[in-house]
């Protein structure tokens, strides 16, 4: 029995260490092609990307990208997928920036309004694809690229015509700032106490923390609680669940406009920790690295988590390759060859793992 | 009187394309936006739509093979940069083929993928669309750091095809009426036929002497041949270099005109002209965007009408004041602004989709890993 196990701890550690592996063989490959040495490349993006001052952006990234990644992994794991997560998250940004600068509350308060602002302009954009799933039988991994589509002209004229100060200077319409107690804080002061230096950039968003208790809540919603169970039921077989009286529709609804929601809270660790306004340089693309994120952590909290750090870590990272002339976009190529080969490994390990479980039975057969 | 219910096939279509011939003539002539009929127009809506008809083409072939492919988007990304790159070097010609040998490139991935190892298809596509985008980034980048490329973001340009002189097929159209061809003889070699077969009897076709492997591996890389020559037509004809963001989406819309098309290459034809003809609008002429509006509420008063006779009042009643609302729009102002303007095509893809595809019959077995034997 006990061996049995080690070879189970084993296989689940053979699917990540063979994508890494891949993907360390791809990138040096990419490295290699423009007449450059790997090595030097990879010790010098992991010299800079362990820097504190590293550290501290690639959290700051992997607090949004983790977030939009649960959101992500809550369709997945119904048998949906929200490819808008990107749109979503945009609207609720702008949104978030723009009326949470209209009003005043006390600190803590203001915070949550302004989350819950996020919240619901992310679930509305993303309750127009469940309506026409469910009601007119529109895929909604169409409806939501093009309703990602849409989010961006919508912002873009919201932003330009409505939203932004009037006496924006220059090229950057930005939205009114978020006033003192709509501003959520860093965790800074915290990390000095245990012996954290100040770094040059922007300190750890205190999202971060929200962002996990999110992962936890995520995993006991999921894996613990019976509305959890129907979910993935629906997921793993719709036609069981609906069998067992789980609301097919209903499962569809709630899936995709909480998903949307979470999504809306992934644009505001940078907004309400760093930048205050939304502007035109809003960062693009969460939403996307996200769908990745998610489908290398397999959908789990934890898995997730770990993903979520990884991506950062290699965006960080690979900025340094400037230094030496080589593009820093070889962490797309790293990210990309991650993806594909751990989705391909943990496939090859499933049906590696059913032979096995099977043979067993035919001994016990016999 | 003449109901339109009881028409069926040619018929049904021939009248479908009058009445709306017939209400854009109407609007035109009401509100005086004459580039809602004109000739650019109609040529442009040819030019736009060429893309999306090759999208979804190799879509079609992939998904009748039973292989989703949401990876189209990233395949046309790679046709682009391909056109772009052997197009700039070695001319037009030599451009296509290069496209076309990049979108198989991506297709035979997602092949190896989904058909051999049984990854799911979402997300191999997926996959390849993120790979495809940085992959063409980061060799554009290091191109452009060689200093053969004037940026990391686009290629030199390519010389313009040398294709006016031919009768009928002129200019850059070419594709557009080629290609239908193309698969209406496919078609006469029964190559659906056998392609759904694969597809619907998955489990016991692998004794009637098809091999299913070859099929869809054959479905999947034609389907990649058909995306990548959609993004060498947006590098080579549509623009005269690649530029990143070019293919902007074209791939997932093509998805969208082929699900549209009920998974028929003459449904995918009109879905991928509607999405060309609404694109060809808003880049031509803003003001023709903003007479189609009385179209919407024209439909939106139609429907109200329709919900007020089945009793349903309350969604009757939604339709009535979205309806009052664009009026209130139409009128006070005398243009759309250029943000939303852009928007167009998207709406028009999302509404389409949702007054018809609620009779969609995809192949049996799509998106379901097939293994010899029927093993999981």
């Amino acid at each position: 029995m006990k061996k049995l196990t080690t070879s189970r701890f084993a296989l689940a550690l053979a699917a990540p260490l063979f994508a890494a592996f891949f993907s360390l063989s791809i990138s040096s490959l990419a490295v290699l092609a423009t007449h450059k040495s790997p090595s030097a490349a990879f010790s010098l993006m992991w010299e800079y990307g362990t820097r504190a001052g590293s550290l501290m952006a690639a959290a700051n990234l992997a607090t949004s990208y983790y977030i939009a990644a649960i959101a992500i992994a809550l369709t997945f794991r119904a048998g949906l997928f929200n490819i808008g997560v990107e749109g979503q998250l945009r609207l609720g940004a702008l949104f978030a920036g723009f009326l949470g600068s209209k009003f005043s509350l006390p600190p803590v308060f203001h915070v949550i309004a302004v989350m819950l602002i996020a919240m619901l302009v992310g679930g509305s954009w993303a309750a127009i694809a469940a309506y026409m799933k469910v009601k007119r039988g529109v895929s909604e991994v169409i409806s939501t690229i093009m309703l990602n589509a849409m989010a961006g002209g919508l912002s873009a004229y919201l932003l330009s015509k409505h939203f932004a100060m009037k006496q924006a200077t220059g090229y950057n319409l930005e939205t009114k700032p978020l006033p003192k107690s709509a501003q959520f804080p860093n965790l800074m002061p915290v990390l000095r106490k245990l012996g954290i230096q100040n770094q040059p950039g922007a300190g750890v968003y205190g999202m971060a923390v929200v962002a996990i208790a999110m992962g936890f809540a995520f995993w006991f919603l999921v894996n613990r609680t019976r509305f959890g169970f129907e979910l993935r039921a629906s997921g793993v077989n719709p036609m069981a669940a609906r069998v067992s009286g789980v609301n097919a529709k209903r499962m569809t609804i709630i899936a995709l406009v909480g998903s949307g929601a979470i999504a809306g809270l992934a644009g505001l660790p940078t907004l309400m920790g760093e930048t205050y306004s939304y502007n035109l340089g809003f960062r693009g693309g969460i939403g996307f690295s996200a769908i990745a994120i998610a489908l290398l952590g397999r959908n789990s909290a934890l898995g997730m988590g770990i993903s979520a750090c990884l991506f950062g870590f290699l965006e960080v990272a690979s900025q340094t390759l400037d230094l030496i002339n080589i593009a820093p976009e070889t962490y797309v190529i790293m990210q990309g060859s991650i993806l594909l080969s751990a989705v391909v490994a943990y496939e090859v390990v499933r049906r590696y793992q059913l032979t096995l479980h099977s043979e067993a039975l035919a001994k016990v057969g016999e | 009187m003449l109901r339109f219910k009881t028409l069926t096939g040619a018929k049904k279509i021939y009248a479908i394309v009058f009445a709306v011939v017939f209400v854009l003539s109407l609007i035109r002539l009401i509100t005086g936006a004459s580039d809602l009929t004109s000739i650019g127009t109609a040529e442009a809506a040819l030019l736009l739509s060429v893309p999306i008809v090759l999208a979804g083409l190799g879509g079609l072939f992939s998904e009748r093979s039973g292989v989703v492919n949401i990876g189209l988007e990233g395949m046309m990304i790679m046709g682009a940069w391909g056109g772009g790159f052997f197009g700039s070097k070695f001319g037009p010609w030599a451009g296509f083929l290069g496209a076309i040998f990049c979108g198989m490139v991506g297709a035979l991935l997602h092949a190896l993928a989904t058909i051999t190892f049984g990854v799911d298809h979402v997300v191999s596509g997926v996959a390849i669309n993120i790979i495809a985008a940085g992959l063409a980034r980061y060799l554009s980048t290091i191109l452009a750091h060689g200093g053969s490329w004037p940026g990391p973001s686009q290629s030199p340009d390519v010389d313009p095809l040398p294709l006016n002189g031919l009768p009928i097929l002129s200019g850059g159209h070419v594709f557009g009426w080629h290609s239908p061809d193309l698969l209406t003889k496919l078609a006469d070699k029964n190559w659906f036929l056998i392609s759904d077969f694969a597809s619907i009897l998955r489990g016991i076709t692998g004794d009637l002497g098809v091999n299913i492997y070859a099929m869809k591996y054959a479905g999947v890389i034609i389907s990649g041949a058909f995306a990548g020559l959609g993004g060498g037509f947006l590098a080579i004809v549509a623009a005269n270099h690649y530029q990143e963001n070019q293919v902007g989406g074209r791939g997932y819309i093509g998805l969208a005109a082929m699900l549209f098309g009920n998974y028929r290459p003459g449904g995918l034809l009109a879905g991928a002209g509607l999405f060309g003809f609404s694109d060809a609008l808003q880049l031509r002429d803003a003001a023709a965007i903003h007479a189609l509006l009385i179209l919407v509420i024209v439909f939106l008063l139609f429907g109200a009408f329709r919900n007020f006779q089945k009793t349903r009042i309350v969604q009757a009643v939604i339709g009535l004041s979205v309806a009052g609302f664009i009026g209130w729009f139409y009128t006070a102002y005398s243009e759309l602004p250029g943000q939303l303007v852009t928007m167009t095509p998207y709406i028009a893809t999302v509404l389409v989709l949702s007054l018809s595809s609620q009779r969609l019959r995809g192949p049996a077995a799509d998106g379901i890993p097939y293994r010899r034997g029927g093993a999981t």
